[in-house]
C-alpha cells in the first residue's frame, strides 16, 4: 500500500487508523505515560473518579488509569505475539498445502477440519484446564487454534493463484518450492493475508480477553483489560461504569481494526472489477 | 414500409471505472424494421452487448445512458417508467444470452422458466396453453424429446440444447424483437451449426425482428439481412449483408475480412527416417484409474514444422500437452525428445530437457505473473536455464523484446497490467523463446484474441519459425488457424486420434467421417453456406 | 434418489467419525499431563500410597485404551463419570443445566434468526444506500465488541438504571414460560445483538453474491419485478448459503453462551464448565466439552443435510 492510497479513505477507516496508532503509542510508551506502576497500591479500594486519581482506583486500590495504560501493553503485546505465531505457522502450512497438493494437502486439511469442527473457546478451555493457566500455555493454545483458521484462508487464496497458468509455467520451467511460494504465489496473496492478519488479531485479542475475563487467561496481578473487567465487575450493579472502561478499550481497538480491514477488503474487491 | 420498429439516435452510454465515467458507446444510430434481422459485429470492447441491452431500455449496473434516444414502436424507452418498461421486456422485446448454462435459474425446470413470462409476469396465456406452445417451439427448434425435455433442470441438458431452449423461452410471448447476444460463441462448431439453423428457421417462421450480436463474420453472414460494424463504441459502417461481404467500404471492415487469408510458407514433408524433435508413441493417460482421457495417441513433430492438433472441447488435445510436458504422467506409451525417451513425470526431468520444450498458454492474462515486471518475466528463464546475469541478461532481454516487435525501452519495466491482450501474448512467446527451445507447444494461443491481433501473433510465430527452425505443436479448435499455419494435422475426438496427415491431404476428400463433420461445420463467409450445408447433409 | 440418500448417509457417517475423533482428542489431551490426573489432583505433598489408592479409584492403573473404551461406553449409556470436586455423578450435574443452556440459546435464536435474515435481505436489496452503510457500521461494531461489554451495557442501562429487568438470570424450578422469558431477557438480548450482526452480514453477502448471477439479469430482462426476482429467482438459490449461515451462527451461540452465563450468573452448562476449568475438575471439563462439541457437530450436520436436500443439482441427477 502506498501513502497516496490513504486519500479517499472513508471516515470510519480514518478513525480506525487513528485509534490504532493511538493504542500503539500508549502500548509502546506505557512506562512513560502511566502515572503509577501496574501493581502498585496507591490508595483506598474503589476510590471514585476525579480527585487524586483521574479514573479512580480498582478493587485493591491500584490506580485505574495506570492499569489501563499498562494493560494496553500487556493485552496487545500478548495478543500480537500469539497472532504472529499463529499467522507464520498457519500461512506457511497453508501455502505449502496449496502448492504441494496430494497427500500433504489431504493430511493437513483433514487435521484442520477436525480442529475447526469444534468452537475454539471450548478447546481453549479444555487445554487450559490441562496445562494450567500460564502465559506460555495461553499463547501456545490460542496460537494453535487460530492457526487452523489462517491455514484455511491462506490455502484458499493460494489455491486461486496456484491454478493460474503462470504458476504452471514456473513448474514447467523446473522451479523449486521456494521460488513457487516466495516469488510466484506470495506476492499475489499479500493483500488478503494482511487483511486476515488484522482479523485474526481481533479474534485472538477477543479470545484471550474472554479467557482473562473468565479468570482463565492472563493471571493477576498483571494488568490486563479482560481481567480488569472481571476484577471490577461488582461495581456495575451499583451503576458505576468502571468495569466498562477496560471493556470499552477492547471494543474500541477491535472496532478500529475491523473498520480498517473492512476498507482494505472493500478496496481489494473493488480493484478486481 | 411504415415507421421502423426500433430507432436509436445518437446513443451514448458510459461505464464507471473507479470514480470516472468512460464512454462505451459514442453516438450510435440504429434502425430496425419489423421482421428484419440486423447483425452487429465488432471485436471485444466494441460495445455490441451494451447496444443490444439498450434496445430493451436496460443498462447494467455501473453503466448509464449519457444521451440519445431509444424509440421502440413509437414509445420513448428513456422516458418510460420502470413498470411500463418491465411490461415490454420479455413480452415485446426478448433477450437470448451467450451462456445458456449461466442464464437459466439452476433451481427451476425449463418449462417453468418458459412459462414465467407469458403466464406469471405478463399474464398473456394460461399455463396449459403456454406449456403446449412450449412443446411446439421445442419441436420447431429441433430439441430432442420436445414433450418431456421441459421437465428437466438446466444442469440435465447439454449446452447446445440449452441454447435452443433459451431461444424458445425468448419466443414465448411472440415478441416483436429478439436480441441474440453471441448465442453460439460458447459452443463447439459441430453443435453451433445445429443451433444456428434452429434459430434462423424459427426467426423466419415467426417473423420477428432480431438483432444478432457476434464477433464471427461468417456466422453473421448466415443470419442477418444487414450488418453494422462497430469499433470502440462507434459505428464504422452499415450495409446489406451481401453488399457488405462483397465490398466493405471502410478500411477497418476490409481488414476484418482479410484476416482469414493469411498463409504461412509451405514446408517440405520431412524425409522418412528422420528423427523427430518430439515423438508421442502410443500414449494413454487418465485422471482417475480406469477412465482414460487419452488412448493410444501417436504423432511426430519435426524440426521447423508445425503440427496442428485439432478437436472440440473434451477431445483430449490439451490433455496431450499436459502429458508431453509431464504435468500428467502417461500411464503407458513413450514421449521421446530427439529420439531420447523422457521420464513421464515432470519432477524426474532434468532442466536441460525441460528447456527444449516450452509452452505458450491460451490466456495470456493468467500466464503472466501480475506482480512481476517484463524484465523479471523474461529474465528468469535466462538465469535459470542459461545462467545469464547482469548486463548480458539485460541485453538478451532487450533482444527478445525486439524479436517480438515490442520497443525494449518502453516495455522492459512494465507490468502485465499495462499491456494489451496481444502484447501479453507476445511476452508469452518471448518467455518461451528465452529458453532457446527446439519445440514450442502453443495451446489455443490465438483463440482469446480478436481476429486482427490473432493474425499478428500467427505472423510473428511463423517468422520466428523460419528464423530459428522451431518446431510447433499447435493446439486449436479453429480450422481457419489450422489452414493458415499447419504442415501436418492431427484430428482428435474423445481422447483418440481419428485421422492425421499432411495439411493438403487433410483438407481434401476422402475424409474420416468426423473430420468431414468438423470441416463442413465451419461457417463460410458465403450467406448461402448454411442452406447449402444443410441440403448437402440431408442428401448424404 | 439413491445418490441423494447415499450423500446424506455419507454426511452422517462423517459427523459420527468427527465426533469419535473429537472424543479421542478430548481423552488423549488429558494423557498429555505431566504425571497423571491423580498426582495433579492430590499435589506433590501426597504420599505414594494415597496417590496409588486414588489412581485405583479413578481406574488409572488400567491401560489408556481400556479407560477410553470404558469412558466412551459409559457416555453412550448416559454415564459421564464423577466430578473430582464433589464426587457427584456428572450426569446429575448436567440434568437441569443442559436444558437451561439450550433454552437460552433457543430464545436468542428465535429472535435473531428472523431478524438477521430480514435485515440482511433488506441491506442486500438497498446496497450502497444510507441504510446499508449505517447497518454495516453498526454490525461491524457489534461484531468487534466482546460479549461481556454488550452484556454489561445492557445490564447497566436496562437493569441498574431503568430497573426493567433483573440483573441475575436465575429462576426457580416452577417458573412459568413468561417468567423464564422475562428473567432471561438480558442474557438472551446480549446473544441476539452479537449473533444477529454476524448472521446479517453473512446473509447480505450471500445474497449480493447471488444477485450478480446472469440468471438474475435474465429474470429482469423477462420483465420480472424486483420482488419477483428476489423471491422466485434469488431466494431459492440462496437457501444453501443461508442455511449454512444460520447453522454457523447457531453453533456460535453455543460458545457465546459460556461468557453470557457467567456475566448473568445463569445456571447453565457454560458456567459449570468455567467453574470446572478453574478448579481443574477435568472429568467435568471433558464431559462439557464433549456435549458442546456434539451439539455443534449436530447443527453443522443438519445444515449440511438441508443444503444437500435443497440443491437441485443433487436432487435431480442427470
Amino acid at each position: 500500500m502506498r501513502l497516496s492510497d490513504l486519500r479517499g479513505m472513508p471516515p470510519t477507516a480514518a478513525f480506525g487508523l487513528g485509534m490504532i496508532m493511538f493504542f500503539a503509542v500508549v502500548a509502546v510508551f506505557a512506562g512513560q505515560i502511566a502515572p503509577h506502576g501496574q501493581t502498585e497500591i496507591v490508595g483506598m479500594e474503589f476510590e471514585p473518579r476525579g480527585g487524586d486519581f483521574v479514573l479512580g482506583t480498582d478493587n485493591l486500590g491500584r490506580d485505574m488509569l495506570s492499569r489501563l495504560v499498562w494493560g494496553a501493553r500487556n493485552s496487545i503485546g500478548i495478543a500480537l505475539a500469539t497472532t504472529a505465531l499463529a499467522f507464520t505457522a498457519g500461512a506457511l502450512l497453508g501455502l505449502l498445502a496449496a502448492v504441494l497438493g496430494g497427500w500433504t494437502d489431504q493430511l493437513l486439511s483433514r487435521f484442520v477440519d477436525l480442529l475447526i469442527s469444534i468452537p475454539s473457546l471450548l478447546f481453549a478451555l479444555l487445554l487450559l484446564s490441562i496445562f494450567g493457566t500460564s502465559i506460555a500455555a495461553l499463547v501456545l493454545v490460542i496460537a494453535v487454534l487460530e492457526m487452523t483458521r489462517v491455514f484455511r484462508l491462506s490455502r484458499a487464496v493460494a489455491m486461486n493463484v496456484v491454478v493460474m497458468e503462470f504458476v504452471e509455467v514456473a513448474r514447467l520451467r523446473g522451479e523449486g518450492l521456494g521460488w513457487l511460494i516466495g516469488r510466484e504465489i506470495l506476492p499475489n496473496v499479500t493483500a488478503p493475508l494482511v487483511a486476515e492478519f488484522g482479523l485474526r488479531f481481533c479474534f485472538v485479542f477477543l479470545a484471550i480477553s474472554a479467557l482473562s475475563f473468565l479468570g482463565l487467561g492472563i493471571q493477576p496481578p498483571t494488568a490486563d483489560w479482560g481481567s480488569m473487567v472481571r476484577e471490577n465487575a461488582a461495581l456495575i450493579t451499583f451503576g458505576d461504569i468502571t468495569p466498562l472502561l477496560p471493556a470499552g478499550a477492547i471494543a474500541l481497538l477491535t472496532v478500529s481494526i475491523n473498520f480498517v480491514v473492512d476498507w482494505m477488503l472493500h478496496r481489494a474487491s473493488g480493484l478486481q472489477d | 414500409m411504415t415507421e421502423p420498429l426500433l430507432t436509436i439516435r445518437d446513443l451514448s452510454i458510459e461505464g464507471r471505472q473507479g470514480r470516472a465515467w468512460q464512454p462505451i458507446l459514442r453516438g450510435v444510430d440504429l434502425e430496425l424494421r419489423r421482421g428484419e434481422v440486423l447483425g452487429l459485429i465488432g471485436e471485444s470492447g466494441a460495445g455490441k452487448s451494451t447496444l443490444g441491452l439498450a434496445a430493451m431500455g436496460y443498462t447494467r449496473d455501473g453503466t448509464r445512458i449519457a444521451g440519445g434516444e431509444i424509440t421502440f414502436d413509437g414509445m420513448d424507452l428513456r422516458a418510460l417508467g420502470a413498470r411500463r418498461l418491465r411490461g415490454l421486456r420479455g413480452r415485446r422485446i426478448a433477450y437470448v444470452a451467450q451462456s445458456a448454462a449461466a442464464n437459466f435459474n439452476p433451481s427451476q425446470r425449463l418449462i417453468d422458466q418458459y412459462t414465467e413470462a407469458p403466464v406469471d409476469i405478463h399474464q398473456l396465456r394460461t399455463r396449459p396453453e403456454a406449456a403446449r406452445e412450449a412443446r411446439e417451439l421445442y419441436a420447431r427448434l429441433r430439441l430432442p424429446e420436445p414433450d418431456v425435455i421441459g421437465f428437466r433442470y438446466p444442469h440435465q441438458v447439454s449446452g447446445g440444447q440449452l441454447q435452443r431452449a433459451m431461444t424458445a423461452m425468448a419466443m414465448s410471448c411472440e415478441p416483436d424483437l429478439i436480441i441474440f447476444d453471441e448465442p453460439t460463441t460458447a459452443l463447439d462448431v459441430t453443435t453451433q451449426i445445429e443451433v444456428l439453423r434452429a434459430i434462423r428457421d424459427a426467426v423466419r417462421e415467426i417473423g420477428t425482428a432480431a438483432i444478432y450480436i457476434t464477433h464471427d463474420l461468417a456466422v453473421v453472414a448466415q443470419m442477418a439481412d444487414r450488418i453494422k460494424v462497430l469499433l470502440r463504441g462507434e459505428e464504422v459502417e452499415e450495409q446489406p449483408t451481401r453488399a457488405m461481404l462483397a465490398a466493405p467500404r471502410e478500411a477497418y471492415s476490409r481488414s476484418l475480412w482479410a484476416v482469414r487469408s493469411f498463409r504461412a510458407p509451405e514446408h517440405s514433408v520431412p524425409p522418412a527416417g528422420a528423427t523427430p524433435v518430439l515423438r508421442v508413441a502410443g500414449v494413454t493417460a487418465e485422471y482417475s484409474p480406469g477412465t482414460p482421457v487419452l488412448q493410444d495417441v501417436s504423432f511426430d513433430v519435426h524440426s521447423g514444422r508445425t503440427v496442428a492438433v485439432v478437436g472440440e472441447s473434451g477431445s483430449g488435445k490439451s490433455t496431450a500437452a499436459r502429458v508431453i510436458t509431464g504435468l500428467l504422467p502417461a500411464v503407458s506409451g513413450r514421449i521421446e525428445l530427439d529420439g531420447t525417451p523422457l521420464p513421464p513425470r515432470l519432477a524426474r526431468r532434468d532442466p536441460a530437457a525441460l528447456r527444449q520444450v516450452q509452452m505458450i498458454h491460451q490466456s495470456a492474462d493468467t500466464a503472466l505473473n501480475p506482480k512481476h515486471t517484463i524484465r523479471e518475466i523474461l529474465g528468469r528463464p535466462l538465469r535459470f536455464y542459461l545462467g545469464l546475469r547482469g548486463p548480458a541478461r539485460e541485453a538478451r532481454i532487450r533482444e527478445l523484446l525486439a524479436d517480438i516487435e515490442l520497443d525494449p525501452d518502453d516495455f522492459i519495466g512494465r507490468t502485465p497490467a499495462a499491456l494489451s491482450g496481444g502484447q501479453k501474448q507476445r511476452i508469452g512467446i518471448a518467455r518461451a523463446l528465452a529458453a532457446e527451445p527446439r519445440l514450442i507447444i502453443c495451446d489455443e494461443v490465438t483463440s482469446a484474441l480478436d481476429q486482427l491481433v490473432a493474425e499478428g501473433i500467427l505472423k510473428l510465430l511463423t517468422r520466428l519459425q523460419e528464423v530459428r527452425g522451431l518446431a510447433y505443436m499447435f493446439i486449436t479448435h479453429d480450422l481457419a488457424t489450422v489452414r493458415a499455419i499447419a504442415d501436418h494435422v492431427v484430428v482428435m475426438q474423445h481422447g483418440r486420434v481419428v485421422e492425421q496427415g499432411p495439411k493438403d491431404e487433410m483438407f481434401r476428400p476422402p475424409h474420416h467421417p468426423y473430420t468431414r463433420l468438423l470441416l463442413t461445420s465451419v461457417p463460410d463467409m458465403d450467406p448461402d453456406w448454411l442452406d447449402r450445408t444443410i441440403a448437402e447433409r440431408q442428401e448424404s | 434418489m439413491a445418490p441423494l440418500a447415499r450423500m446424506i448417509l455419507q454426511r452422517l457417517a462423517l459427523g459420527l467419525l468427527t465426533l469419535f475423533l473429537i472424543s479421542l482428542f478430548i481423552f488423549l489431551a488429558v494423557e498429555l499431563l505431566p504425571g497423571d490426573l491423580a498426582e495433579e489432583v492430590l499435589g506433590q505433598s501426597a504420599t505414594p500410597e494415597t496417590v496409588a489408592a486414588f489412581r485405583r479409584e479413578l481406574g488409572l492403573d488400567q491401560p489408556a485404551h481400556v479407560r477410553y473404551l470404558d469412558w466412551l461406553g459409559g457416555i453412550v449409556q448416559g454415564d459421564f463419570g464423577r466430578s473430582l470436586a464433589n464426587d457427584r455423578p456428572i450426569s446429575e450435574l448436567f440434568a437441569a443445566r443442559l436444558g437451561n443452556t439450550l433454552f437460552l440459546a433457543a430464545y436468542a435464536a428465535a429472535i435473531s434468526v428472523p431478524l438477521a435474515l430480514g435485515l440482511g435481505l433488506l441491506a442486500a436489496l438497498y446496497r450502497g444506500s444510507v441504510f446499508d452503510r449505517s447497518v454495516n457500521i453498526l454490525t461491524l461494531s457489534s461484531i468487534s465488541f466482546p460479549e461481556y461489554f454488550v452484556a454489561y451495557i445492557l445490564l447497566l442501562v436496562l437493569s441498574v438504571n431503568l430497573g426493567l429487568f433483573p440483573s441475575i438470570a436465575d429462576f426457580g424450578a416452577g417458573a412459568g414460560l413468561g417468567e423464564m422469558l422475562y428473567r432471561t431477557f438480558l442474557p438472551a438480548m446480549t446473544l441476539v445483538l452479537v449473533v444477529t450482526a454476524h448472521m446479517m452480514r453473512m446473509t447480505r453477502a450471500a445474497i449480493i453474491n447471488l444477485l450478480a448471477q446472469p440468471y438474475i439479469e435474465m429474470a429482469r430482462l423477462k420483465g420480472a419485478s424486483p420482488l419477483r426476482v428476489i423471491l422466485r429467482h434469488a431466494l431459492p438459490n440462496a437457501l444453501a448459503p443461508i442455511i449454512n449461515v444460520v447453522a454457523l451462527n447457531l453453533a456460535y451461540l453455543v460458545t457465546g453462551v459460556v461468557i453470557v452465563e457467567v456475566v448473568f450468573v445463569y445456571p447453565g452448562l457454560g458456567q459449570l464448565m468455567v467453574d470446572a476449568v478453574a478448579t481443574r475438575d477435568i472429568p467435568v471439563v471433558q464431559a462439557c466439552c464433549l456435549v458442546f462439541a456434539g451439539i455443534y457437530i449436530l447443527l453443522n450436520l443438519g445444515a449440511d443435510v438441508l443444503a444437500i436436500a435443497t440443491n437441485p443439482r443433487l436432487l435431480h441427477r442427470r
